[in-house]
């Protein structure tokens, strides 16, 4: 049950990153800009041809699995929120049964109250806020029931109140044994909401574990090289400068 | 079926008899002499074309809207409809157009030249931006060869035909095109009505729409083996007839949920009734020469883009 990438390498974008993530967690991917992070996201989910190395689901290469298949084990979630026709929640939210080839009405339905959108459901997505823009994508993901749900800076362009919601929505996920993988730039998110933090620099993986480790403060000053400290207690910490 | 389809379908139940009473000379089939010949032989056909060619333009431009997630999309933008006036070119510029075949054969074989060059571009990555570069090219060599025999033609004669056929028209065909361009034309809209679930996907971006499944090589080739077989079979036999690709899309969407596959089907219809309407509209002009259909969807066309393009400004605004 287990998503695993084994000595990855991409051009100048990835040099062999291993890694073996756990079904029922979630695990933050952090690092400055241009550090890897969603290329190694896009890796994870099959989307990507890496030049050396394998990514393996359930001991399977996800080169040699019909993307069908694949698609309906791992959900994936990209940062931009692009949604090119002015189509109808539903039917968007419908398109994350494609891999399975119904439209059934239960998980999108039960992706809707998940995210507390039911009321949206008919509504146009150009007459959506930002905040409705996320939630309804990552019920997209949800209504195809995969088994991961690997998304890139899901908590982008939102205010704290939705940041925090859709936190909570993955971790219900995640409880439900879903494998849950995020790119993230706030540090304090990760180290508060994840279970565990890779950290890349450079393409290479520079840190990997739980969140109070692999987010030291040393950690952070020589990857991000700013000079910085965490206060508060643990799961309630905050990062300040200095 | 969905609203735009039956209102679409409907709309050209009516206007077919319509079309074929429309002329110059309004058919009375009651009285005008030989009124079940003029039907037969002249306006049935042409009719028929109009509606063939129609609905493969109206097709593909709603294919290409949604693959390119872009709604001032139009098909002849991508070569192939160039490509396949380019054969037909040629083959007026041989003077081999007085063989009846062989002017639709050029055509098509201009087309596939160009749909082989596309697919040998773009065909292997798959990829959105390649696809359009690569059609913008293959779209403006064949314009610059088309120029250029234009400019070399061998005698006046020859380069009328070849400028007067560019302009597109349904005049004087016969059940011979009908039966040419039908099954190469349903085959092409088949193909595209295939990809209409994928399209959908892809209103996500190609990420997406990749992390779902589709095959986004396996999309371009139906794109381009249907865009190809719809555009160049519509060339083949009437000549560039632009803008319907482009237009008929924004008729047929305020009808639908707005979804790239929903739109296919009823833009085919809508593709048929605009040129159906079109072509009865050019008989009955009371003008000394019958004004070309090509040009005068063009006239058409043009201030419809130019609404477009100020709608689309008013609501960056």
């Amino acid at each position: 049950m287990t998503l695993a990438a084994d000595r990855i390498s991409l051009g100048q974008r990835l040099a062999d990153v291993s890694l073996a993530l756990e079904p029922g967690t979630i695990t933050a991917i952090c690092g400055p800009n241009g550090a890897g992070k969603s290329s190694l996201l896009e890796a994870l989910a099959g989307l990507l041809e890496v030049d050396r190395g394998t990514v393996a689901l359930d001991g399977a290469d996800l080169r040699d699995m019909p993307a069908r298949d694949r698609a309906q084990r791992v959900g994936y979630l990209p940062q931009a929120h692009e949604i090119a026709w002015d189509v109808p929640v539903r039917s968007l939210v419908e398109l994350g049964r494609m891999p399975h080839g119904d439209r059934r009405a239960g998980p999108v339905d039960a992706a809707l109250e998940a995210l507390d959108i039911a009321d949206l459901a008919e509504r146009r997505a150009q007459s959506l806020s930002g905040g409705e823009t996320a939630r309804v994508l990552l019920a997209r993901v949800l209504a195809g029931e995969p088994r991961w749900i690997l998304a890139d800076e899901p908590l982008a362009a939102l205010d704290i109140a939705h940041q925090l919601a859709l936190l909570r929505h993955l971790r219900r996920a995640a409880d439900r044994g879903v494998g849950v993988v995020l790119v993230l730039h706030d540090l304090a998110h990760a180290m508060n909401h994840a279970d565990r933090v890779v950290v890349l620099d450079r393409g290479t993986l520079a840190a990997d574990g739980a969140c109070e480790d692999a987010l030291d403060q040393r950690v952070v000053e020589c990857v991000w090289k700013v000079p910085v400290r965490w206060i508060g207690e643990p799961n309630h910490r905050a990062l300040v400068s200095g | 079926m969905n609203r735009a389809t039956a209102v679409f379908a409907g709309l050209l139940v009516i206007a077919l008899p319509l079309s074929l009473l429309a002329g110059r000379v309004w058919l009375d089939p009651a009285a005008t002499p030989n009124a079940a010949l003029i039907l037969a032989e002249l306006r049935l056909p042409r009719a028929l074309l109009a509606i063939v060619v129609g609905a493969g333009l109206g097709a593909s431009g709603a294919a290409m809207q949604g693959y390119l997630r872009n709604p001032l999309a139009d098909p002849g933008l991508f070569g192939i409809a160039p490509g396949a006036a380019l054969g037909a070119v040629a083959a007026l510029w041989f003077g081999y157009a007085t063989a009846p075949w062989l002017l639709p054969a050029f055509a098509l074989l201009g087309a596939a030249g160009a749909m082989a060059l596309l697919a040998a571009i773009a065909g292997r990555t798959g990829g959105i931006a390649l696809f359009t570069l690569a059609g913008l090219m293959v779209a403006s060599l064949a314009g610059a060869l088309t120029a250029l025999a234009i400019s070399m033609a061998p005698n006046a004669f020859a380069m009328s035909e070849i400028v007067l056929w560019l302009n597109g028209a349904l005049t004087d065909r016969s059940w011979r095109e009908v039966s040419l361009v039908t099954p190469l034309v349903a085959g092409g809209v088949l193909l595209l009505w295939r990809a209409g679930r994928a399209l959908d996907a892809l209103t996500l971006g190609e990420a997406v729409a990749r992390s779902l499944g589709v095959n986004t090589g396996r999309l371009l080739w139906l794109l381009i083996a249907g865009v190809g077989l719809t555009v160049g079979a519509s060339v083949a036999v009437a000549g560039i007839i632009g803008f319907v690709g482009l237009i008929v899309p924004h008729l047929v969407r305020p009808l639908t949920d707005r979804r790239p596959s929903q739109v296919i089907v009823p833009s085919a219809l809508a593709g048929a009734l605009l040129v159906l309407v079109a072509d009865s509209a050019v008989r009955v002009l009371p003008l000394v020469t019958e004004l070309r259909l090509g040009i005068a969807l063009s006239l058409l066309g043009a201030p419809f883009f130019l609404w477009l393009l100020l709608r689309m400004r008013r609501g960056l605004a």
